[in-house]
């Protein structure tokens, strides 16, 4: 049987993951085969990954190493039978992890070249947008947009139908339109993927936004730090422009949409859509008043519409299958899927796109496998900086705006970070009021000095210098930095903190009271001991010990100096007989 | 202006602003053009590209001291960029970090004496599924281990 095509999967983390090398010991194999490669296909637990094309379809392998790449290269030469092993797609684990899922995102991602026009063409490609085009009136493609009941995937979750209707109805001219593709929220990949996976539907996305409201010019504006996504990007610009599908007259009409991409310059608080505008302008990304609205005033005093690049990715499939198609995945009010990022320690880690309505317990363990360290599992944490920890009990809430809200966590742009008990809570809580007290830009006074204030309580909580009333001042001060912020970064920032609080209150109180880190993940509050009835004296701790604070005489118990002893627990990690324990 | 220096720098701000555009909309651009040919902002180039452009030292360097990306000390031979998303603040990020930290026996944003390496830590490079992750130059190292980002540093240190 001839083997046509070997896909390589190559998006960041795929290259990370050592996919670069694997290319190019395939490149060097004369094959007799097409190479090619895609991007993300979603399963990063089982990077990097190959694909096999032949005419009974496409065989997806996993964890290629260099030496099963030989074997690839053997078989695909010879023509012989595909081996068996790291079918992805086929064992059992693979089955569990796409079973559940629902592409309409992702669709294209890890399926087609993103650097090919023609690929996404043969897909369907543009066919919404030409649709709309040809038989639409822009009242019409807005109607089907707010009949889909797509909602910002942003974070916000604002109906994108009528957010579209109020640049529509806006007077002045020209008009703008953004793709916030400024992903900051740490934990969270989501929009990386899509633009190096499917840059074209983002496109799609925008023009049929452009269309529907009559902006002419657009920006991707992108964080520098995902430089493939902008590389995969500009290709597509440059492939849909010679296409007549961007620039002026498009397809021969009077409708014209020109597209430019901004490189972020790492400020988070750009996410955010009026700072975003003044980053566009070349000024500090800080937030102004709201209103005026961007529809209303936005970049250069401008009519400007802004919506996320997931949210841009969704309109094509909805264009062209209709409304229906999209809104048949439905749970209360929340419509279609959604794109989470699983991190954290579950087994099978990767971008996943589920229907509302799946439980996040359905994700964590049916998707994701469950824990990967085989200890409990605690919480998920959702949503980012601007989001909250759900405990473990509460697993089985659905997943919809809604419900998610209801527990104190926010839906987030797609974060979801699984943590086990060897996580502290304070410690993420510290975590994450950390990024945002570096992150606030300055502007309102509870957010500037408030969060800071905020953290040195949590730091000393973490320190073991915890005092009686701290919980309650943290909450005080929480109440004012959300209520006084101008923007969500502000209003957000006390989430971590008082969803922690809410629902692993007696960790703080360990932390205070009993000067107690229950996870053994604050340094000042743990001590590292050798329990001598699982210590064999092998002396690898004292090897890998970096301030030379292990003592003891081959095949003998050995002993840890505390006054030298810096707790970075490295013996622990080294340790197989599992001779290290945490006080 | 009559040094050579100051000449060249008014030579290359002329060039910066000519391949990215003099509208006040251009300055993310222009100061983004610098730092990559340099590796960081000097003050000289600012205040001739400012110039060139007309507008105020100030508005550059109010832009330029917002965005964390901006540096304003050259950086060593590699640049490291330790990732503490939250997924790899869980896997161990700080461990990975304070071990980079006392074998270079520099902090954050620091370069080492020899100029071999500046230490940087960033909020999150994306590839989750490779906790913890560190970035050296345009290389990503995943799944790290104390034990392993030490072999590495030192595959650098000795030339890699």
């Amino acid at each position: 049987m001839g083997n046509n095509r070997v896909i390589v999967g190559m998006g960041s983390c795929g290259i990370a993951a050592g996919a670069k090398t694997v290319y190019e010991q395939l490149e060097k194999a004369d094959l007799g085969a097409e190479l090619c490669i895609t991007s993300c296909v979603g399963m990063c637990y089982a990077e990097p990954i190959v694909e096999v094309e032949n005419a009974s379809g496409r065989i997806m392998f996993g964890n290629v190493d260099s030496r099963f790449a030989e074997v690839l290269i053997q078989s695909v030469k010879s023509g012989s039978e595909l081996p068996d092993e790291n079918r992805i797609k086929e064992d059992e684990t693979g089955k569990k992890y796409l079973d559940r899922q629902v592409k309409i995102a992702l669709k294209n991602c890890g399926v087609i070249n993103p650097e090919s026009i023609d690929e996404y063409l043969a897909v369907g490609g543009y066919e919404g947008i030409k649709k709309c085009i040809n038989s639409s009136t822009p009242e019409e493609v807005i109607e089907i947009v707010k009949t889909s009941g797509l909602r910002g995937r942003g974070g916000a979750g604002f109906t994108t139908g009528v957010k579209w209707s109020f640049l529509a109805g806006a007077k002045n001219n020209p008009k703008y339109l953004v793709c916030n593709a400024d992903e900051g929220d740490p934990g969270a990949f989501m929009d990386r993927a899509v633009l190096e996976g499917d840059p074209h539907a983002v496109i799609e996305g925008m023009l049929t936004a452009a269309y529907a409201t009559g902006a002419s010019l657009g920006y991707v504006y992108c964080r520098a730090e995902y430089p493939l996504a902008i590389k995969r990007l500009i290709i597509a610009i440059k492939e849909a422009s010679e296409r007549n599908l961007l620039g002026d007259n498009i397809q021969g009409t009077d409708f014209s949409f020109n597209l430019k991409v901004k490189e972020g310059a790492g400020a988070f608080v750009c996410g955010e859509e009026t700072a975003l505008m003044a980053s566009i302008e070349g000024r500090r990304g800080m937030p102004a008043l709201r209103p005026p609205f961007p529809a209303e005033a936005g970049i250069n005093k401008l009519p400007t519409n802004i919506n996320n690049v997931e949210t841009y990715a969704n309109v094509p499939f909805i264009m062209r299958e209709g409304p229906e198609a999209f809104n048949k995945y439905s749970f209360g009010k929340s419509v279609g899927t959604k794109v989470f990022a699983l991190a954290g320690k579950v087994k099978r880690v990767g971008l996943v796109e589920v229907p509302m309505g799946l439980t996040l317990r359905e994700v964590i363990e049916e998707i994701g496998g469950g824990s990967s360290s085989d200890r409990p599992l605690k919480a998920v944490q959702m949503g980012g900086p601007a989001g909250g920890c759900i405990p473990e009990s509460l697993f089985d809430t659905p997943i919809d705006y809604d419900s998610i809200n209801a527990t104190g966590a926010i839906m987030g742009s797609g974060g979801m970070v699984v943590m086990d008990d060897q996580t502290c809570m304070v410690d993420v809580a510290r975590y994450f009021l950390n990024f945002t007290q570096k992150e606030s830009c300055g502007k309102c006074t509870f957010c500037r000095i408030g969060t800071k204030r905020m953290l040195e309580i949590l730091t000393r909580i973490t320190e073991g210098k915890g005092v009686e009333n701290d919980i309650s001042l943290l909450e005080e001060l929480a109440g004012h930095v959300s209520k006084t912020s101008l923007c969500g970064l502000g209003q957000l920032a006390p989430n971590p903190v008082l969803t922690t609080l809410k629902y692993f209150r007696e960790e703080y109180e360990a932390h205070i009271k009993d000067k107690k880190c229950p996870a053994g993940v604050c340094k000042p509050l743990i001590k590292f001991t050798v329990n001598p009835d699982n210590c064999i004296g092998c002396t690898a701790c004292a090897k890998a010990c970096p301030t030379k604070c292990i003592s003891g005489e081959r095949k003998e118990v050995h002993f840890i100096d505390q006054e030298k002893c810096v707790k970075c627990g490295i013996c622990r990690d080294t340790c197989k007989f599992d001779a290290i324990d945490i006080d | 202006m009559s040094c050579a220096d100051c000449s060249n720098a008014a030579k290359e701000a002329r060039e910066v602003v000519a391949a990215v555009g003099s509208e006040p909309e251009k300055v993310i651009p222009l100061l983004q053009e610098i730092q990559k040919r340099h590796g960081y902002l000097s003050q000289e180039l600012i205040e001739t590209v400012a110039e060139e452009i007309n507008l105020p030292v100030s508005r550059l360097y109010g832009v330029a001291t917002f965005y964390s990306q901006f540096r304003f000390h050259p950086i060593g031979k590699h640049l490291i960029k330790v990732c503490k998303g939250t997924a790899c603040h869980v896997a161990g990020a700080e461990k990975v970090y304070s071990i980079i930290s006392e074998d270079l026996g520099v902090v954050e944003g620091e370069t080492t004496e020899d100029g071999l390496f500046t230490l940087e830590s960033v909020a999150c490079l994306g590839c989750c599924s490779l906790a913890p992750v560190v970035m050296i130059d345009d290389n990503i190292y995943g799944k790290l281990s104390p034990a392993k980002m030490g072999k590495i540093l030192k595959e650098y240190a000795d030339g890699k």
